[in-house]
């Protein structure tokens, strides 16, 4: 809150500085609840530092003259790809509409010019070329004066951050159009994320998402500090990941084999494009419900239901009685361990549905001989255990749904507890009895971003706390971040994007930055001009309210 | 798969391909006549032509039409590009396909003429071996038929494209189908305007009812008064509409059959003027003094009117259409009671303090403007609501309230001679979790209580998309595919399409010929497009 204070002051201070150079009398930008525009309302930091301090110094950058370094000392060079890479980006989205360099006329008007951003990476590893992960360092400093700024993180993942964070400090001046002039505060401050776990779920069963908006999904993440792309890359509707191990789970399972899938290489893309911008793939194969399509190309995977004493032709959940279900999913989890990467998959285990299971008399049977009477949540629990083990013995961690948990699977310590159910008072109640079990939790419910309603729904998502629950300091640290989920119902390629943007900002926020930043007014204002950044940048995030931006999105 | 490949090859013409009909045959909005068969033939790029039929009154020459077949050659062949050498397909599959014909008979002309008030969308369109023949009074009927034509084509798992036999007699339950889209709450590039005019005419809505400026911001740039723009757009030279820019989008409209009906909405919904026209606007009062602020239209003064007359004589020359829309909604009367010269002035008209007489006195001058230039004004309910004499040709538009309150204003409105128009159950910027569409359709604008005339006096309805939280980055899958079921609702035969769930695999595949056209039309549940959007 102080941070913000001092922001506020300095655009006071700007204001006043620049007020001697209006030269178009009649200039003056106004949005619609009144407030004339300032230089420093296109300064709006997202998600907020931990800490800012600015003062009233502003810098210029030129397009011809300005550049990204390697510091000298740093433990990255020219051949870290990362950095090579987001220089290329980060220039692009500071110059975007200045590549012509115009600023000739201004050079000695509003002051010094900063000629290049120095980028140290402080540890001996600079992971360069290694993969993010849930203990990835994502700290950084950043310090603004002229000739040279100067970026400083252990990792190249903070470095990242960083980057964003400096491309957010420019903004052309408002007021001389021809000049278009990039002016860059003083600003200084150690920067780190509230929560090591930051994701969006995208859906692509319910609608195959072309590869191309998984992408640009990705560029809006590392815009707004997402560091988790929770891929469902699977369910009931279709099946369009291409294994190597079973080509007939897509071939028969999606919603076409050759336009509607993602191949081996389609997937090592998106694991590649997430690794520059610091963002780990996280898929989740959900098993034993959520499994329709799964059956089209894996025979006798899948529960026969049975009307009365013979089978309907309908099938159920996984079937979790055959030898042959637990050889496929060694088979197929060993695969998926070495195609991503990540730590973690995610299995999720979520909304069985017990009827066919009910109907089925070798499933009855079965029931009977393990004791487990009429209770198939013990069933559930059977198969959820047995697949546990098999992925445990791939050497990767694993996330599930919080049903796994409520029905009282045995689950490893290193567990990762998915909480999405309920309302408020039911999901912290949760968050408290998952944590209070010694498990660590991520939250979901209040960010399901697919459901929609008319107005300005972000509120909702900013509000929301994860640590909003009655629970010890310990099991507060239990709470690793949370997740804004796009289900894919109603959603596809068409509008998949302005419905995530920038209402998954509001998410983003809430994970980044410190518990303390909640004034939802001055979210607000800096939420409505990190959207035009986001227009500005190719991502058509739609608007919060009545408005502009001064470059509208152009893609129609 | 291999035995119909054969048959392919041993049929070249295809003539009569035998194979399931496919699940959906499916012109939407659905005709109110349409008879197909299982029998189909191939059509080739190659030998697929467009021509006037020698009886016809409109001949080539005829830019709505000429215009019209080249559009419609690349919406049924979207993979050639215009060029007309046949899909890749051709290349590798040796097919002769027999020459197809589709002829065009027009009874009247002109052709350059703007679609109107009246004017007669109706066809008839055969589909028969070889030829497609389409009549209509007008080229606005022959372009809904084209635009029937063009559904009617299918492309088989080979690419290869056919149509079935069919026959249909067409015409729109409603003459007036609108779309409102909003440019003052966001600033809409002119790409996403005419992309929604392209989209209008899939789905044969015939009125583009541009609400051009409101409160927010004053984008069209006027000859007479350029201030007001300049001073009352979000951007005086990024965001606004040029002269070109209308013109621009009067022809685009035009060509495809779409009248242009704007709105400038007065007294109320005017702060953007107010930066440009000074003393426009009625100064607010804090006791006995002026607190800065703006009111709606000062209603007390001849400068407005005399304002308000320039004004309405430009636009109704730079707008063809017979109808202008003069707004009158919402007026918020607390600034006018807070001025103490309005109050003096209502005090000489004996108005007492009934601020809705000074409305009327106000809404009764800018009709008569109108009239004077011999336009039809279409104002929202409140102008009905607050006054009971308005000219018998004032169209009403009902925007407000739940089914039975606008019912009983359907009831009220013709009851009092008025033509109406309902837009109350399609304020489709609303949005809500699911399949929204659904209420959009179940709408039923004559079910109301009144006598036939009554019933006849609802000339039509509008989609409305304000632009609160609506820019370029959502419109689109905002728009379509939600607004296809109010257009089907005013085309169609309220009978035969009176189940929603036989329309929703229409409208799935509907929203993916529109997706494949390039319009960025949203999913209305699970499932799956042969050509998925392709931008993000």
């Amino acid at each position: 809150m102080a941070a913000m204070g001092a922001l506020l002051k300095f655009g006071a201070l700007l204001l006043a500085a620049v007020a001697a150079c209006v030269a178009w009398e009649d200039g003056d930008v106004w949005d619609y609840d009144g407030h004339k525009l300032k230089d420093s309302d296109f300064l709006a930091l997202w998600p907020l530092p931990q800490k800012v301090q600015s003062s009233a110094v502003s810098f210029q950058l030129s397009a011809s003259r300005f550049q990204f370094t390697h510091a000298e000392g740093s433990s990255a060079g020219s051949d870290c790809s990362i950095l090579q890479n987001a220089f290329r980006r980060y220039f692009d989205y500071i110059f975007g509409f200045t590549k012509k360099d115009r600023d000739q006329r201004r050079r000695n008007a509003a002051g010094s010019e900063v000629l290049e951003l120095q980028v140290a990476i402080t540890s001996p590893d600079a992971e360069c070329d290694g993969f993010p992960s849930l203990t990835s360092d994502e700290s950084y400093e950043l310090s603004v004066d002229q000739p040279s700024a100067v970026l400083k993180a252990p990792k190249v993942w903070g470095a990242l951050r960083g980057l964003e964070t400096f491309s957010q400090l420019v903004y052309e001046d408002a007021y001389d159009v021809i000049a278009m002039t990039n002016v860059l505060n003083f600003s200084v401050f150690p920067d780190f994320p509230r929560f090591a776990h930051r994701g969006v779920l995208l859906d692509s069963s319910r609608h195959y998402l072309p590869l191309k908006v998984i992408l640009a999904n990705l560029e809006a993440m590392a815009m707004n500090k997402y560091n988790v792309f929770h891929w469902h890359i699977s369910d009931d509707q279709s099946f369009p990941y291409v294994s190597r191990m079973f080509p007939d789970l897509s071939q028969k399972g999606s919603y076409h084999p050759y336009t509607h899938v993602y191949t081996p290489a389609d997937v090592k893309m998106v694991i590649e494009f997430a690794r520059m911008r610091g963002i780990r793939v996280i898929a989740e194969f959900d098993t034993p419900g959520h499994t329709q399509s799964w059956g089209f190309g894996q025979k006798d995977l899948l529960t026969p239901c049975y009307t009365g004493s013979s089978p309907s032709g309908t099938y159920g959940p996984v079937n979790p009685i055959l030898n042959t279900t637990y050889d496929f999913m060694a088979g197929f989890f060993k695969e998926i361990s070495t195609v991503f990467p990540d730590a973690y998959v995610h299995l999720g285990g979520d909304e069985v549905d017990f009827s066919c299971w009910k109907s089925n008399p070798d499933i009855q049977k079965f029931m009977d001989q393990q004791g487990f009477g009429k209770d198939y949540s013990k069933l559930e629990s059977f198969y959820i255990q047995r697949l546990l083990d098999i992925v445990s013995s791939t050497d990767k961690g694993y996330m599930v749904w919080q049903e796994v948990f409520d029905n009282g699977v045995k689950l490893k310590m290193d567990t990762l507890i998915h909480v999405w159910k309920g309302n408020e008072a039911q999901y912290q109640a949760e968050m408290a009895r998952v944590t209070g079990a010694g498990y660590r939790t991520l939250l979901s419910t209040p960010w399901y971003l697919n459901r929609i309603s008319y107005g300005q729904d972000w509120r909702d998502a900013y509000k929301a706390d994860p640590c909003n629950f009655t629970g010890t300091d310990a099991q507060k640290k239990l709470v690793i971040g949370g997740e804004a989920c796009l289900w894919g119902e109603y959603v596809d390629a068409s509008n998949l994007t302005p419905r995530l943007w920038p209402r998954a900002s509001a998410v983003a926020e809430r994970l980044w930055s410190d518990q303390g930043v909640r004034d939802i007014s001055d979210a607000y204002v800096r939420l409505v001009q990190h959207r035009c950044r986001m227009v500005e940048r190719g991502i058509p995030a739609e608007p919060l309210f009545t408005g502009y931006c001064r470059h509208e999105y152009s893609g129609v | 798969m291999s035995s119909r490949c054969n048959l392919r090859f041993l049929i070249p013409g295809l003539a009569l391909l035998l194979g399931g009909v496919p699940s959906v045959l499916a012109v939407w909005p659905q005709p109110q006549q349409i008879r197909n068969s299982a029998e189909r033939y191939s059509l080739s790029a190659r030998a697929f032509l467009f021509k006037h039929a020698d009886v016809s009154a409109v001949r080539s020459g005829c830019d709505v039409l000429d215009q019209a077949f080249t559009r419609y050659f690349t919406l049924i062949f979207p993979e050639s590009g215009g060029g007309g050498t046949g899909g890749a397909h051709n290349r590798y599959f040796w097919t002769e396909a027999d020459p197809f014909t589709v002829e065009v008979n027009v009874a009247e002309g002109p052709c350059d003429g703007y679609p109107a008030e009246g004017s007669i969308e109706n066809y008839k369109l055969t589909v028969s071996p070889g030829q497609a023949v389409l009549t209509s009074v007008t080229v606005w009927g022959a372009l809904r038929g084209l635009e029937s034509l063009s559904q009617l084509v299918e492309q088989d798992d080979y690419g290869a494209y056919y149509i079935n036999k069919t026959e249909i007699e067409d015409f729109p339950r409603f003459q007036f189908r609108g779309l409102l889209l909003d440019t003052s709450r966001h600033y809409l590039p002119l790409q996403a305007i005419l992309k929604t005019l392209d989209a209008m005419a899939y789905s044969k809505l015939n009125v583009f009812h541009w609400h051009i400026v409101d409160d927010p911001s004053f984008p069209y740039q006027s000859r007479k008064y350029p201030d007001l723009s300049k001073k009352g757009a979000y951007h005086p030279f990024t965001h606004i509409y040029t002269q070109t820019d209308v013109r621009r989008v009067i022809e685009h409209a035009r060509l495809r059959g779409i009248r242009v009906l704007a709105e400038f909405d007065s007294p109320g919904h005017t702060q953007s003027w107010g930066n440009g026209q000074p003393s426009l606007l009625t100064p607010c009062y804090r006791g006995d003094v002026p607190s800065g602020t703006y009111g709606p239209v000062n209603p007390i003064l001849d400068s407005t009117y005399v304002f308000m007359a320039n004004l309405l004589k430009e636009v109704t020359s730079v707008f063809p259409d017979s109808y202008i829309h003069l707004g009158g909604d919402e007026v918020d009367f607390s600034c006018w009671k807070s001025n103490p010269d309005i109050k003096a002035f209502m005090k000489k008209m004996g108005f007492g303090s009934d601020f809705t007489k000074l409305e009327s006195f106000y809404m009764q001058n800018i009709v008569n403007i109108s009239t004077m230039l011999n336009r039809s004004s279409v104002v929202w309910q409140d102008v009905f609501d607050y006054h009971e004499i308005i000219p018998k040709d004032t169209v009403l538009e009902i925007w407000k309230g739940l089914p039975e309150e606008y019912q009983k204003e359907l009831s009220r409105i013709t009851k009092a001679g008025h033509r109406v128009l309902l837009s109350a159950p399609w304020y489709i910027n609303h949005i809500s979790y699911g399949q929204d569409w659904r209420n959009s359709y179940t709408v039923q604008p004559q079910n109301f209580s009144g006598t036939e005339e009554q019933k006849k006096l609802v000339i039509g309805g509008e989609v409305c998309m304000w632009g609160e939280y609506v820019d370029a980055t959502n419109l689109s899958p905002r728009l379509w595919p939600r607004a296809c079921a109010a257009a089907e609702r005013l085309w169609s035969d309220e009978v035969q399409t009176s189940s929603v769930d036989q329309a929703f695999p229409r409208l799935t595949d509907f929203r993916c010929r529109l997706l494949r056209r390039g319009i960025q039309a949203e999913p209305l549940y699970v499932g799956h497009c042969k050509n998925e959007y392709q931008g993000i």
